[in-house]
Order: C-alpha cells, then structure tokens, then sequence
C-alpha cells in the first residue's frame, strides 16, 4: 500500500471526501484551519461544494441543511468554535440527520490557547447541546486513525442516523506522518448514498408523500418516543466501544488515557519496562462509548496503581476511568493543561510514585 | 532504534523544509516511520521557529520528546532555548556563521558547518536549510544520501531551475558533515 506524508487536518480532510463527503462549511479557528482550506480546493474536484460561512453557528446549520437533503457533509473547528456549533449538532441529534463534526482541540475554557490540549472531554462525551443526546466520538492517536476513523464516521452517522464526533488535538492537526489512504468512493456510490437516505431525507418527493425535519415541536408522545428510540440506540452501542491494550497482563502500574496523551503513554510504558518496570496501557479509541470492558483486562490483584494522563486540568477523563475501575484499585492523575505538551519522563516519575 | 531532531532558528531560514523534507524522504524511500511535528501560532519574524522529527523501526510514541539525539541549530537564541534538551553524546549541528554563542557542553558532539557564508558564496542565503541538511545527513547517514538527494529533487521539481544550486548547496553539506566525523 501507498504510503503519503500528510497533516493531520488534511488527512482527516481526504478521508472525508473519499467516504463521500460533498459539502463542508466552516469557519477560520486554529489549530484546524488546513481543513477548511484543503476542503476548499479539493470539494469542488468532486463536484462538492464548500462555503466559508459567517460564523461557526452558520456553518453547522448549513450542514444541518445540506444533511437533511441526504448529503454526506461536514464542518470542523476547534473548542471554543465547537461551544457555537452546539445548538445545532442538538438539532441535528434531535431530528436524527446524519453528519459529521471534528474538533481539533486547543486550550480552554474560554478563548483558551491555541496550542493543543483536551479540555473538552466531558463536552464531547456527555453534552454537546442541550437535550441529553449522545454521539459516538472518536478519539484519534496517530493521524492513521484519524483518516480511518473519518472514514468510517461517516458510515456510523448514515447507520444511526445522528451526528459523529471526531475529538482530535492540536498535534493530530498538525503532525505530518506517513498515511495510507482509504479508496475513494465513486460518484454512483455516493449517488446511491443519498438516494439511500429517500424516506427521510429532504431529498424531493411525489406529491402525497413528504419528508419532515423535526429538531422537536409540540407532540410530547411523538418527541418522547423519538428520545425513547434514541436511548435504545445509545445503549446499544456500549458493546462496540473500541480501545486498545498495551502489556496490561502482568502490569503492575496501568497508565490509561486517549488521543495524544496515550501516545505519549506508550512510549513511557516502553521505557519503564526498559527500566524493568511492569508497567502497561489502557487507551480508549472511542470516548463514547466508552470502554468500561478495557479496565476489567487489568489483573487487580497485581496491580498497584492506575493513572490517569491528559492534557487537562481539571482532570476529566478520569470521571470515567473511577467508574470503570469502580474501587478496585487506587488511581491517580499527571495532566497538564492549556498547550502544554505531557513529558514522557513526568509521566514515568508519576507512574513510579504510584508503586512506591 | 529512534532517532529524534529538532531543528531551530529564525523564521524564515527554511526551518520547517528541513523538518520536512526529512519526514519526506523517509516516508517515500524507506519502510521506517516518521513523525514531523511543527510548532506554530503566535510565531514572529525573528522569533524561533523550531520543529521537531522523529525517524523509527518502531511505531512512534511521543512526536515531541523529552530529550534530542540530534539537533541542528541555526541561531544563537535557538541554542540557548534547546541545547539543555540534547542528549549526552547526542550530535548538535550549528550553523556556525552566526550561532556564535560559547557552547559550554562538553558532553556532546559538536559539528560546526559554516552554513550562512556557504550559503552566501553560493549566491544565495536560501540554500541554507539545504546546506545544513547536507551536513546533516553527511555526518550521520540516517538514510542514504540519494534518498535525501531525490526527496529534494521531487519537492523542488516545479523549480528545475533551482536544481543545480540546491545540488551544489547539498553538496557542500555533506562534505562538510562527512569530513566533521
């Protein structure tokens, strides 16, 4: 297979066109801005169509409009932009319109920093608008997985029928790493996408026969059967959370996180063990839902200690991790936050006081 | 086996073509993996711009890591920013035109390449990046020469005429990398 050297942004902006995506819309915010500039050029060589909008909340109702037309679309931007989108990824949960958003994440709360960091998690996993909706969100750690996990998000939107995130980083945005590309879809394949999409969508119909848009209205039976349903979905998806396991069997000190942060977790857990230290990983590819299964692999009874790594202070990841874990092992935190990169030799000094 | 750079300098010394063409040549000529890992933002002319590669048999960890095997250094507030990250024994390339400041280290191997007056005996202080890659690859063989030579080629393909002054400017490089062993 072909290897290419690409960004993450416009890696993450390749795979989306070649799943089919034909409309993105979006405004400048860093560290994302190569993916609305690579969409920019690369849209129109597929007869797609891209629009700088006015403004983070006009974009994400552009593609709540080009989706509900049963359209493969897209918008992207980076945490303080993502907090503007929420209104309308509610919409689009609400009405059950399939799309997909990235959030290259940057220091926050606030403006924040516009180096990298994860302090949107629990804005990512528990409420990304009002209304208590849940989305897979996918949590890439090399730019590999990002062009694979956009790919495959599309398929998960059209499948369900809701929104899907893709929580990168600042250094997933940024990093150039050789990638191998999925195939491009073919125009007849996108055509039978959308046409795929006709009892909903938007997508022109007989007289007689209409499709309805409804981020919500006045029938409480009506609403509260489409949350019921929406529930049953969510539920159903705990068994495809995805994560992955580093040398857990024997550790004695289990280091656990997702996205940039794992990465750099793996090499502490390569040079503890170089250091004969027993030590392993727990990474989570998807945050929702999240992997609660990954933590029982851990054997208890050998292990001393879990800690918990991510660019962010406060803590929040680990809300999820304790609740995994449930009791069965102490567990402790090594974050920093607004842009400042995890040392790798920070992070094994944290995991050896846990063994102390 | 990994091996990790940062290079650093002035914005707009070609900083970030070193780090790249790098990441390049490894990523068409070889089957190790790469990462390049550029900072970015708030950057000013006449900051630092610095960028960071690493060059594995494995899969790559951390893009950024703590401590450098090599580095290559193309100004003096560069030097006093990263030379406290460099390995001991690690290899520091400078370009010793300009980056004058007293390196007080004896724990490193330094290889001094005049790249700035290269650059201008050639006609032309944008040959600098490439110079200094020379060098750089001269001295530590990372990949072979005509893996860089080619990356160079393909990247500056549109400017063919560019082509022989890079050569010579590359050349140069590697002499001076090669006679630093």
């Amino acid at each position: 297979m072909e290897r290419v050297l690409m960004k993450g942004c416009e890696a993450i902006s390749e795979a989306a066109v070649r799943a089919g995506c034909r409309f993105f819309a979006g405004y400048p915010i860093t560290p994302q801005n190569e993916i609305p500039e690579y969409m920019a050029r690369r849209l129109p060589e597929v007869g797609g169509q891209f629009v700088q909008s006015e403004s983070e909340v006009a974009a994400i109702n552009m593609v709540y409009g080009n989706a509900s037309s049963g359209v493969r679309a897209m918008t992207s931007s980076s945490s303080c932009g993502i907090s503007l989108k929420s209104e309308g990824v509610s919409y689009c949960a609400m009405a059950r319109i399939p799309m997909v958003y990235v959030n290259v994440s940057r220091g926050g709360p606030g403006v924040g920093t516009i180096q990298p960091a994860q302090q949107d998690y629990h804005q990512a996993t528990k409420a990304s608008g009002n209304g208590g909706f849940r989305m897979r969100v996918f949590a890439p750690a090399t730019v590999q997985e990002a062009v694979d996990m956009t790919y495959k998000a599309f398929e998960y939107a059209d499948k369900d029928r809701n929104p899907v995130l893709i929580l990168a980083d600042g250094v997933i945005g940024s990093v150039l790493e050789p990638v191998v590309l999925p195939p491009q879809k073919t125009e007849e394949e996108v055509a039978a996408i959308k046409a795929g999409k006709d009892e909903w969508a938007a997508i022109g119909h007989e007289l007689g026969s209409r499709a309805w848009i409804n981020p919500g209205g006045w029938d409480n039976l009506l609403y509260e059967s489409v949350n019921k349903a929406a529930d049953d979905m969510y539920k159903a998806w705990a068994e495809e959370a995805e994560y992955e396991l580093f040398m857990v069997e024997d550790a004695e000190v289990i280091l656990t996180g997702y996205g940039i942060s794992a990465r750099i977790a793996r090499s502490a857990v390569k040079a503890l063990r170089e250091e004969g230290i027993k030590a392993g990983l727990v990474r989570a590819k998807t945050v929702f839902p999240f992997p609660y299964k990954a933590y029982d692999a851990i054997n208890y009874d050998i292990c001393k200690g879990i800690l918990d790594v991510e660019m962010s202070i406060p803590a929040q990841f680990v809300d999820d991790v304790k609740v995994a874990v449930n009791g069965r092992c102490p567990i402790s935190c090594y974050g920093r936050s607004a842009g400042i990169m995890l040392s790798k030799f920070d992070m094994m000094d944290a995991a050896k006081a846990m063994l102390k | 086996m990994e091996t990790n750079i940062c290079i650093a300098g002035f914005g707009g010394q070609g900083v970030m073509t070193i780090g790249k063409f790098l990441a390049q040549a490894v990523t068409d000529s070889t089957d190790l993996q790469t990462v390049f890992f550029p900072t970015y933002g708030a950057e000013q002319r006449g900051g630092t711009a610095n960028c960071f590669v690493v060059i594995s048999d494995e899969e790559i960890g951390t893009p950024k890591s703590d401590l450098m095997d090599d580095m290559i250094i193309l100004n003096n507030p560069s030097l006093n920013k990263f030379i406290d990250s460099l390995k001991p024994g690690g290899n520091l390339f400078i370009n010793e035109t300009i980056v004058t400041d007293e390196i007080k280290r004896t724990d490193i191997n330094v290889i001094k390449v005049p790249g700035t007056q290269l650059a201008l005996d050639l006609g032309n202080t944008k040959v600098l990046n490439v110079i200094m890659l020379g060098a750089y690859i001269g001295y530590t063989e990372v990949f072979p020469v005509d893996v860089m030579w080619s990356t160079i080629e393909h990247k500056l393909g549109k400017k063919v005429e560019l082509l022989p002054l890079n050569k010579e400017a590359f050349e140069k490089g590697l002499e001076y990398g090669r006679k630093n062993k």
